[in-house]
């Protein structure tokens, strides 16, 4: 008996090759190695996936779930697939999986039942790419609304003003055949419904039409019924315009007086199809639009990107990694990011909970300066688009000065590395002091947030939790530690981490991390003085304006401030490589965090469910994408 | 004891609100006058208190960096040889890497030979479709298009007003080397010259070899009736272009064959002056 927990013990250090070849050993049946070119992990047999997904989980002891999408490969096998990222809470590298389907009917197995995490991703699956997951509690769609027409993200699905299939669009250049997209579109002939849709449905406001589609458990006749109103039982709906929910966010509360009995999170407001926009961007065109996913730090979400497109380019001939430089610069924008992140999610958790704007303020002012940065070395405060694939846009200026151009200008002139000397020396620790008088011992704050939202250590692994939200809950994982990418292992910073698993645990994991980032990015500085004159790009010169991407798959994932932010990316180029990505899929943590939030809620007050969103910290670009 | 935390937190308060009077006092109760230098200050590290900029009464100029739709740069007017020329040759890179595809060029070809001039005919750019990511003037290999710092476009029609034409894109180049002087300079350390590449490339070979063996004398044949008749246009045309310009950008996404004709026109007729003058 003994020896058998050991030799389970063993196996569940296994690395990633190794876990393979036990995979392949002991069930091959179901197994096959993934060996087209440039991509990894293996190909489950779709009908013992949830095995096989068993074992992955409990056996090797791959217990974290980070990212399960679909990609279409019409007209390249004609199937579609389902890719699984698992990785081990305890650290390393990620064991790749996927199952594949027929393009009609397509159907896999739900593996809700193993990592609770897939729920909402296996609903975005089904939302996007029509694949059925049978055994899924709740297969609803999410970002598009019910009575939508098709599956959009499939290939051969066509957008309203619809133009070509990949960027650059030939009518710009050289015939200049200029026009407005919404001239084009004669409204109603670009839309299509399914023959047997009845339109009237959607105007249907009755309350029983608008909440039984939700999966929330209860019966929502009796409750709406008015002559048997006999229950305290009521179901609240919150937003999508709610000043708490951070942008047009809903959440749909059954509460029994006044606790919270279930709680379903609805989104998909903002939705604009980010990927499907993005296939049909060439690689270059997407940095920008990643700026606008969580958009109050686009530095990191430019450096998941390109670091997953700098994983392509490595298995092509020509490519030059990033020099020492540029990596230093780049940590030290995503770092400034995160202290731009978190105060704002301190700030407007505050917000929620009831300290109406003077904290937010003070943690504003301090923002501003970052952003004052960011304005003069990338060109755009929010917007940065700094990053390029093997470099960057710039180095940085010498000083930070702006010439007056418009009536009342006023003009300010810094020596850049003073100024950022000072602010990384002196301003933000200062805010983060002031914060931590302001709020760490505040008898009112700890009141609202102690024992408020729990999340424990098991389900914030299996909700596939990231970021402050997994680390809060006493799961010491930092992918810049876990999984290191960029100059971080050489770079010396603690992992925050809280046991409690409450809203105020999230709260102090946040201002751990703004010390250790203030603490990571007074390291920076003497490397950027160390290396000041080096090119920010390893040949000299400016990376081309359509990188060829070789054949292959890749998944890049950073510590963003609101948890991993991953892309997973397939060049399904030629010999020559590609210039379009073939899947683009963005692993959102604004998105993947909610999943828990339904589970956070229940027995707590209404009043605190405003709380524990905003200590989850979502940003809606990101969650609707 | 309970209550300490609290209280600690609302000394803060007050000290922020004491500290934005100490800063009136320190600057004399003028930190908001318009004649003061102090703004500087005032948005700088070692700043307390209120920092509001009064906004539309003060705005804070932008870095050089900053970018804001794009312009196109045309030689200045009291430049020697190029007066007023476009430094976009239509090479479309800008067309390719924009990202949401808001720029359209109209190539413009010689009308007898058919072959490509490196001038644009028509350049129009939406900016309601414009992200301002700034990869046009990042990726153009001429420094012909550069991003803005006017960030002030409020206007009455959307419709109209927001497809901007080649006219309301050109800006000289003086305008480009005052609002981002630092940025000029390098740009011309990395091109060798303040010149545009093409008119440093003919001095070159202009110095090189002698003036008899200019370049292409086929064109040169084709050249004296374009130029006739732009002679002949010239005194019309000088006080024509004002009155027709915002007709012509009216709606230029549904403009007919014959008014593309026109302007197709009046682009070489332009041409040809100048060529007429430059020689």
């Amino acid at each position: 008996m003994e020896n058998l927990a050991a030799a389970e013990q063993s196996v569940a250090k296994l690395s990633i090759e190794d876990s393979i070849e036990y995979l392949k050993s002991n069930h091959s049946q179901a197994i096959k190695l993934d060996d087209r070119d440039g991509y990894q992990g293996v190909i489950v047999d779709s009908d013992q996936l949830l095995d096989i997904a068993r074992v992955i989980r409990d056996q090797l002891g791959f217990d974290y779930l980070s990212s399960a999408t679909a990609v279409d490969y019409l007209g390249e096998g004609d199937h579609m697939e389902m890719v699984y990222h698992a990785y081990r809470s305890s650290g390393g590298g990620a064991l790749v999986f996927k199952a594949q389907t027929d393009r009609d009917a397509a159907e896999i197995p739900s593996l809700v039942s193993v990592w609770r995490g897939a729920d909402f991703q296996e609903r975005e699956a089904w939302d996007l790419y029509g694949i059925r997951f049978p055994g899924h509690p709740n297969l609803a769609r999410i970002l598009m609304w019910e009575g939508f027409e098709g599956h959009p993200m499939r290939k051969d699905w066509r957008e309203a003003y619809y133009e070509e299939e990949r960027k650059p669009f030939d009518s710009r250049w050289p015939g200049g055949h200029v026009h407005r997209a919404e001239e084009k579109n004669v409204f109603g002939k670009n839309v299509s419904y399914p023959p047997d849709i009845d339109l009237n449905r959607l105007m249907d406001n009755s309350e029983e039409a608008v909440y039984s589609s939700l999966g929330l458990g209860v019966d929502v006749e009796r409750i709406m019924d008015k002559d048997g109103f006999e229950t305290n039982e009521l179901v609240v709906n919150m937003g999508p315009h709610h000043p708490s929910t951070h942008g047009v966010f809903r959440m749909v509360l059954t509460v029994d007086g006044e606790t919270v009995t279930s709680l379903e999170p609805v989104m998909g407001y903002l939705h604009r199809n980010h990927e499907k926009i993005g296939e049909r961007n060439t690689y270059l065109h997407n940095i920008p639009f990643t700026d606008r996913l969580d958009y109050i730090s686009s530095m990191g979400n430019n450096h998941g990107y390109v670091l997953a497109v700098e994983q392509l380019m490595s298995l092509g001939r020509k490519y030059n990694p990033p020099t020492y430089r540029c990596e230093a610069l780049r940590v030290m924008m995503v770092e400034l990011s995160r202290i731009v992140n978190h105060l704002w999610a301190i700030g407007f958790w505050l917000n929620d909970i009831g300290a109406f704007f003077t904290p937010v303020l003070y943690f504003i002012q301090e923002r501003e300066r970052i952003l004052d940065f960011f304005e003069a070395v990338a060109g755009s405060r929010m917007m940065c688009n700094y990053m390029r694939f093997g470099g960057l846009f710039g180095d940085l200026p010498e000083r930070i000065k702006s010439v007056s151009n418009l009536t009342n200008d006023r003009v300010r002139d810094y020596n850049t590395m003073q100024f950022l000397t000072e602010m990384i020396n002196e301003r933000i620790p200062r805010t983060i002091d002031e914060l931590e008088i302001l709020l760490t011992q505040n008898e009112i704050l700890i009141e609202r947030s102690m024992g408020v939202g729990i999340l424990s250590a098991e389900d914030a692994i299996n909700f596939s939790a990231a970021g402050p939200l997994l680390r809060g809950s006493g799961v010491a994982y930092d992918i810049r530690r876990a999984d290191p990418y960029s100059i971080y292992p050489e770079l010396d910073f603690d992992v925050a981490v809280e046991a409690e698993g409450d809203m105020y645990a999230r709260y102090r994991v946040r201002v751990t991390e703004l010390r250790e980032s203030v603490r990571i990015l007074k390291q920076i500085l003497p490397r950027l003085e160390a290396t000041a004159g080096e090119s920010i790009w390893a040949d000299g010169k400016p990376g081309a304006y359509a990188p060829r991407v070789p054949h292959g798959e890749s998944y890049g994932r950073v510590e963003n401030g609101k948890g991993e932010l991953g892309y997973y990316i397939v060049s399904a180029g030629g010999r020559g490589g590609s210039s379009n990505p073939w899947r683009y899929h963005v692993r959102a943590p604004s998105f993947i965090n909610l999943t828990p939030l339904g589970h956070m809620s229940k027995g707590y007050k209404v009043a605190d469910i405003v709380g524990i969103l905003g200590s989850i910290d979502i940003v809606l670009g990101e969650t609707d994408r | 004891m309970y209550g300490t935390g609290l209280a600690k937190g609302l000394r803060l308060t007050l000290r922020h609100f004491v500290e934005s009077y100490i800063d009136d006092l320190r600057y004399g109760f003028r930190k908001y006058h318009h004649s003061t230098d102090n703004f500087g200050i005032r948005q700088g590290t070692q700043t307390k208190g209120v920092i509001t900029v009064q906004y539309p009464d003060e705005k804070v100029a932008v870095p050089e960096r900053f970018r804001f739709v794009p312009f196109l740069i045309v030689e200045d007017e009291d430049h020697p040889t190029r007066a007023g020329k476009d430094w976009c040759t239509s090479c479309g890179i800008c067309a390719k890497v924009c990202p949401p595809q808001c720029i359209w060029i109209v190539r413009g070809n010689d009308p007898d030979t058919g072959r490509p001039v490196p001038e644009p005919e028509g350049f129009f750019i939406d900016i309601d479709i414009c992200m301002n990511c700034g990869y046009c003037a990042e990726y153009c290999p001429f420094d012909a298009i550069k991003m803005d710092h006017d960030y002030e476009l409020a206007s009455y029609d959307r419709t109209s007003h927001h497809i901007h034409d080649k006219e309301k894109l050109s800006k000289p180049n003086s305008y480009w080397r005052s609002i981002a002087p630092t940025r000029a300079y390098d740009e011309m350390l990395v091109r060798g010259t303040w010149e545009h590449k093409d008119a440093a490339k003919e001095a070159r070979r202009g110095s090189a070899s002698s003036r008899a063996s200019a370049p292409r004398p086929a064109a040169q044949q084709a050249a004296p009736a374009p130029v006739a008749t732009a002679l002949a246009a010239e005194s019309e045309s000088a006080t024509a272009p004002a009155a027709s310009a915002p007709a012509e950008g009216a709606t230029p996404w549904n403009e007919d064959e014959a008014k593309r004709e026109e302007r197709r026109r009046k682009a070489l007729e332009r041409k040809a002056k100048r060529a007429a003058r430059g020689g």
